[in-house]
């Protein structure tokens, strides 16, 4: 059982925290997340146009960007997690460019040697698998693929193909960090995915508070929380770990103490 | 005819294709959505009730055909290859724009949705979108960079005064590609009702493809135009590129006609060792805003900010076919600086009585360059897409003049 199947194999559901790599001390940050309570940790590599997140993540990026972050700086925060946390499952999220610019083999190779479990590409449907996904199957990296309420029951099948570590349902067509949706929606949405696959389900998209994570985690087998967390490591820059870590302490009880109403 | 396996016209493929370049990488979101848009454009491609509204917009809504001109007093002023010109400048709104505005909000209607969004940098595109949303009464919000909203004012004004919401993007560098960002932000949460009119022959199929139909009437016209006039084609076709809709439009249809050389010209800006926006020449390929193209970006794949004097060229990116009909070597690619496009300006002003918009200036510098070198019975055929009342304030202020 590999690092992404465990943390989820756990009769709970878990708890996914965000943090834009290179925007403020990541290794602080993410250690803080860790010893929060975070289950998986999802880290957003910096692109300059971010197009599927709101203003917080949008921030985030440029303010990495502005220090000057590189690709070979998110591998290098990416390989020292991995050497502080051996068991924590490391998921990178971000665009299409910086992941196939110097080919897709490449990448997939530096995430292998970083210890990376997954990949979630926002711009690379399964209609444009070839740029990313042959390459990230043979080094043995998850690629995790999206599901929105605009995927009907026609297209899902394609959408799970060829995909692995976890669904990530995106609960409300728009970007990251704004709207939320409604509970009963996201709940028939994530047994309509559960029927449709064995992998475990992730809820993400306007996820802020205990409360709301909660709700989710009774259907859902994770939930990805991600501009709320942001926004504290904008907020507090070097004291950010003491909010981070009270935030996803506060999460992760909600998350785990869930009653599930599926198993 | 040539045949279609060997057609450079059969273009892109059912994934929507272009050799490499093109294809359709966007968030799942919207996947749902431009499946659909693509349905829906094979489906008005076989209705001849489609062609005919479009056909009879173009004709008495935009004032086309658009003349084909012989630029007689450009030509002994270059001393080499006739000039003629395409007038797209003379369409109603002043540019080509309009022509893929029309095509694509009855594309709209057809699929039911009831508000209009979309993105503009000189503002050219945001007039034409406001102007087609007026004429059909739908709601329209253009998203516009925040830099572009002061340096184009009167557009902003045009805009508001057709009913258009305009809205300044102020998120990374305020102009063009953020501005495209915002609209597919705004896509993305309000599928359900909304039409995104992509202002050039970019984004995910089958955009690329359909502002290439749309716009193809500049070429079909200036075609039949050229053999009806004086019974040949022409020796060479020019230009400009920022996005590459007007050039798609005026060389697809003569793409399998052999003979006929083409050159597209890209915005050189400070120089292509400096800030420019020539995607071809001076950028390499990646992924952004919703297809595989020619960008303007670093060793990381990070977007990098183009420049020119012209606000409708400087977008970092390139149509998904150019950058295609490049790697085959069908069409040349070059580039004019601002120094260059702004003498070009000028020089058509004073021999020819037009005012051209600072975009086919760039076309205009590069026939200069060109005729000198060819016959004077070869012609070189140029699109001269846009006018350049827009321009006069940027044209001014690099001449030193104050209004």
């Amino acid at each position: 059982m590999n690092r992404l199947s465990s943390a989820f194999a756990k009769p709970r559901s878990a708890l996914v925290c965000f943090l834009t790599a290179g925007d403020g001390d990541t290794t602080a940050n993410l250690d803080a997340l860790v010893t929060g309570g975070a289950d998986v940790i999802e880290l957003g590599m910096p692109f300059t146009d971010p197009m599927a997140d709101g203003p917080a993540i949008q921030a985030a990026n440029l303010r990495s960007l502005g220090v000057g972050t590189t690709t070979a700086d998110v591998f290098r925060i990416a390989a020292a997690f991995r050497e502080r946390h051996p068991q924590v499952p490391l998921v990178l999220m971000g665009y299409a460019n910086p992941m196939v610019r110097r080919g897709p083999e490449w990448f997939a190779a530096e995430c292998a040697r970083a210890g990376v479990d997954g990949v979630i590409c926002v711009d690379i449907p399964p209609e444009e698998d070839d740029a990313l996904g042959p390459a990230l199957r043979a080094k043995g990296i998850a690629p995790i693929r999206l599901a929105t309420p605009t995927t009907d029951a026609k297209r899902l099948p394609q959408v799970l193909e060829g995909s692995a570590g976890f669904l990530y349902y995106v609960s409300v067509a728009g970007i990251t960090g704004k709207q939320q949706a409604a509970t009963a929606s996201i709940a028939e949405a994530v047994a309509r995915l559960k029927a449709a696959t064995d992998l475990p389900v992730a809820v993400g998209f306007g996820v802020r508070k205990p409360e709301q994570a909660a709700e989710i985690a009774k259907h859902a087998d994770g939930v990805v929380v991600g501009s709320a967390l942001v926004e504290l490591v904008c907020e507090h820059g070097a004291d950010a770990p003491r909010h981070l870590r009270a935030l996803t302490e506060s999460l992760a009880k909600a998350v785990h103490s869930a009653e599930r109403l599926r198993a | 005819m040539t045949e279609q396996a060997n057609s450079f016209r059969t273009q892109p493929d059912e994934r929507g294709h272009f050799g490499d370049y093109g294809g359709r990488y966007v968030a799942e979101t919207l996947m749902p959505l431009i499946l659909d848009l693509e349905r829906e454009y094979r489906k008005a491609q076989n209705d001849p009730s489609f062609q005919a509204q479009f056909d009879d917009l173009l004709e008495h809504y935009v004032g086309r055909p658009s003349p084909l001109y012989f630029a007689e007093r450009l030509t002994e002023a270059l001393g080499g290859a006739q000039i003629w010109f395409k007038r797209d400048e003379l369409n109603h709104t002043g540019a080509h724009k309009i022509n893929n505005c029309i095509g694509q909000i009855l594309l709209a209607m057809r699929m039911g949705k009831t508000r209009i969004i979309a993105e503009t940098g000189a503002g050219q595109h945001g007039v034409a979108t406001a102007t087609v949303c007026a004429r059909f009464g739908l709601p329209c919000v253009i998203y516009m960079g925040a830099t572009d909203v002061v340096r184009q004012q009167p557009n902003v004004f045009r805009m508001k005064l057709l009913g258009a919401e305009v809205i300044p993007v102020t998120s990374g560098a305020a102009t063009l590609k953020d501005a495209m960002n915002e609209g597919l932000r705004d896509w993305v949460a309000n599928v359900h009702d909304t039409f995104y009119i992509i202002g050039t022959a970019a984004g995910p199929h089958p955009y690329p493809e359909l502002v290439r139909d749309f716009q193809s009437v500049i070429g079909k016209e200036a075609r039949a135009q050229m053999l009806s006039r004086i019974n040949r084609l022409p020796d060479l076709l020019v230009a400009a590129i920022g996005g590459g809709s007007n050039a798609l439009g005026l060389f697809h249809p003569f793409l399998d006609d052999a003979d006929v050389a083409m050159l597209g010209v890209e915005a050189a800006g400070y120089g292509l060792d400096s800030q420019h926006a020539a995607s071809l020449l001076g950028g390499a390929p990646g992924v952004l805003h919703g297809n595989r193209t020619y960008l303007l970006q670093d060793e990381d794949g990070q977007i990098t900010e183009g420049h020119s004097i012209s606000a409708g060229l400087d977008y970092p990116g390139i149509g998904p076919e150019h950058a295609w009909l490049k790697d085959i070597g069908r069409v040349e690619y070059t580039a004019v600086t601002d120094d260059e496009a702004l003498e070009a300006f000028q020089l058509l002003c004073r021999t020819e009585g037009i005012i051209p918009a600072l975009e086919p200036s760039h076309a205009i510098a590069a026939v200069a360059k060109r005729a000198k070198d060819m016959d004077r019975d070869q012609i070189i055929l140029a699109n001269l897409c846009g006018r350049g009342d827009k321009d006069i304030f940027t044209v001014a202020e690099k001449l030193g003049v104050e209004i």
